[in-house]
């Protein structure tokens, strides 16, 4: 019964299916039938997600905002870290295989210790508090997002580099004859083409994103989760401020999964003939196409 | 360095029957070696093209003609020999002591490239852009032409390929004949003195094939340079001023049309030409 289930709707409509009885468990606050009585206040979980208070929004601005910088800040490392690693020169190579092992190959909470407290307790760089369109940008905060972005650079180089080596070898040929110069080879003919390769996986990476910036708790930057946690810790109700937490992930990431959807169907207008994009209800609910790698990097992420 | 040669090229201009004085040669290939690994795929290769002249190369498939063609805008290395094109050495320079070539920046080669207009089989056309932004890209970010005259130039350039019409058609929506017309209109587009030619037929409907000789016809009897890799036998009979016919990495044959076709004097020839025909 589950399994076909699974078959027939996909792996992400049954999670979802899933946790909504749990919800519903939460609002009800029902209690167990054995031992200590089940405690659960449903108007704080309720409170927090209708009438979020002044640290939930700024801590829902900052996730939001910390993302949208980090990605970009990882996309344009990325291009230029495949860039790198399909290079002449061996040191390019070098240097830019140098930097996906490192990043890939260690943790991003550790990567934002060793980066963050590391680097500063041997004095080695002290990370300012800088002032951003008239916002004022922590030191914490601005390393953060840093070490996000050059850490989804890592990821990102992979994927840029699958979407160029998608690209007809042709194509770069036909740029080379017109007398183009590799950077406009790249910038013009090879770049806008790998896009429409990329813009499923990058989506993926965002949606990771998103969650990842939960990290930077370690750094005390108040953002969606150390909020919640905080207010979680002082009134010990880590089951209401918790499961509003995730319901506020999951109102971000849905969103952006229609927006995924909305800008996949725009990237392939126009210049495929045939089908379009995945429709938004195939974004979302993780429609039937068993598409290995794309379960993966929905299960998976990294 | 010999001083650059200064050559017009105004194509939408050009008229055929200017006097072809002897010494004026665009293409000057000179014992061209060239290996894959330990293939040896151009052994000694010598070619002459002359200005408004059109060389058809023939051949069996595997005997180097893409590959002679891909050296002359350096898409390929050699590992010996000379490609001049208008009197510079193509993709190398000489090292000191005249003896080695060593490669030459990328600026100088793509500037290079910028002079040669290449057509190739599968057409590569850039299909995130429409038929006009494919002729105008180049003349813009490549020569700094202003839009507007970029599009002017680009709109007659379709008309002439009699494709008025599809100037914001996709290449998927484009039939193989017409973007291989677009094709051509593209490198038309950058003024270059010399065209190349990679079997441009051989991977279109038998319908379509026509209308892109014909082209190519108009081409050469406006006077372009060209070289063509191709067995279609009428359009070499028709506009060939010479026709080459290599084999495994060598040139065994060369002469006009008539001899070449007609009174062949190599084994190799004739034993391709049966088969071909
Ligand atoms: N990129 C390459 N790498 C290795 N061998 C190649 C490559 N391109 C062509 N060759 C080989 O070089 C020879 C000449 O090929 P080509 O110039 O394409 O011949 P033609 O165009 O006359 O059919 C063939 O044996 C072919 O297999
Ligand atoms: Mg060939």
């Amino acid at each position: 019964m589950t399994l076909s289930v699974l078959r027939r709707y996909g792996t992400r409509r049954a999670v979802l299916a899933g946790f909504l009885p749990l919800l519903v468990l939460a609002v009800a606050g029902c209690s167990s039938s054995r031992g200590a009585s089940v405690s659960i206040d449903p108007n704080i979980f309720l409170n927090a997600i209708i009438h979020p208070d002044g640290p939930i929004i700024n801590g829902l601005y900052l996730t939001i905002f910390v993302s949208i910088i980090a990605q970009l800040i990882g996309v344009t490392l990325g291009i230029f870290a495949a860039l790198g690693k399909m290079a002449k020169f061996p040191l390019f190579r070098i240097i830019a295989n140098l930097y996906i092992w490192f990043f890939r190959g260690t943790p991003l909470l550790v990567q934002l210790a060793f980066l963050f407290y590391g680097i500063q307790s041997a004095h080695l760089l002290a990370w300012p508090t800088i002032e951003l369109f008239g916002f004022t940008v922590t030191q914490e905060v601005l390393a953060g997002t840093i070490i996000l972005g050059v850490n989804e650079g890592a990821y990102m180089a992979e994927i840029v580099r699958a979407g160029i080596l998608s690209i007809d070898p042709g194509q770069n040929e036909a740029a080379k004859s017109l007398g183009m110069n590799y950077a406009q080879t790249m910038r013009r003919i090879v770049l806008p083409q790998a896009a429409r390769v990329i813009m499923p996986p990058l989506g993926n990476e965002f949606n990771n994103m998103l969650k990842n910036t939960s990290l930077l708790m370690v750094l005390g930057t108040y953002e969606l989760y150390n909020t919640f946690a905080s207010k979680a810790g002082l009134a010990y109700q880590w089951f209401e401020f918790m499961g509003a937490c995730c319901v506020w992930y999951l109102i971000l990431t849905t969103i952006w999964g229609f927006a995924q959807a909305w800008i996949e169907r725009r990237f392939s207008k126009g210049t495929t003939s045939s089908s379009g994009g995945p429709s938004w209800r195939d974004r979302i609910f993780g429609g039937r196409r068993s598409d290995a790698g794309e379960e993966i990097a929905v299960l998976g992420g990294h | 360095m010999t001083t650059p040669v200064q050559i017009s090229h105004d194509l939408l201009g050009a008229i055929g029957g200017v006097p072809r004085p002897e010494g004026d040669v665009v293409v000057d290939a000179r014992d061209v070696n060239k290996y894959f690994g330990r293939l040896h795929v151009l052994k000694d290769v010598c070619l002459q093209v002359r200005r408004q002249e059109t060389v058809v190369i023939i051949g069996p498939s595997g005997s180097g003609k893409t590959t002679f063609i891909r050296c002359v805008n350096h898409l390929e290395k050699i590992q010996s020999g000379r490609i001049f094109v208008n009197g510079h050495l193509i993709g190398y320079r000489e090292s000191g002591d005249g003896k080695k070539l060593v490669e030459d920046k990328e600026k100088n080669i793509a500037r290079q490239r910028q002079e040669i207009g290449m057509v190739f089989q599968r057409f590569n056309l850039f299909p995130h852009m429409t038929a006009l932004e494919n002729i105008i890209e180049a003349p813009i970010q490549v020569r700094g032409v202003d839009h507007d005259e970029a599009v002017a130039v680009g709109r007659a350039l379709l008309e002439r390929v009699g494709l008025a019409a599809k100037e914001k058609a996709y290449p998927n929506q484009l039939s193989g004949g017409q973007q291989q017309r677009i094709a051509i209109a593209r490198a038309l587009a950058m003024k270059p003195a010399l065209m190349l030619f990679d079997e441009p037929t051989s991977a279109l409907d038998p319908e379509m094939i026509g209308e892109v000789l014909e082209v190519m016809k108009e081409l050469a009897r406006e006077g372009m340079t060209m070289i063509v890799v191709s067995h279609e036998m009428g359009f070499a009979r028709e506009v060939a001023n010479r026709v080459v016919m290599m084999d495994e990495g060598t040139v065994v044959e060369e002469g006009t049309p008539d001899q070449v076709f007609s009174h062949p004097t190599q084994e190799r020839t004739k034993t391709f030409l049966s088969k071909i025909l």
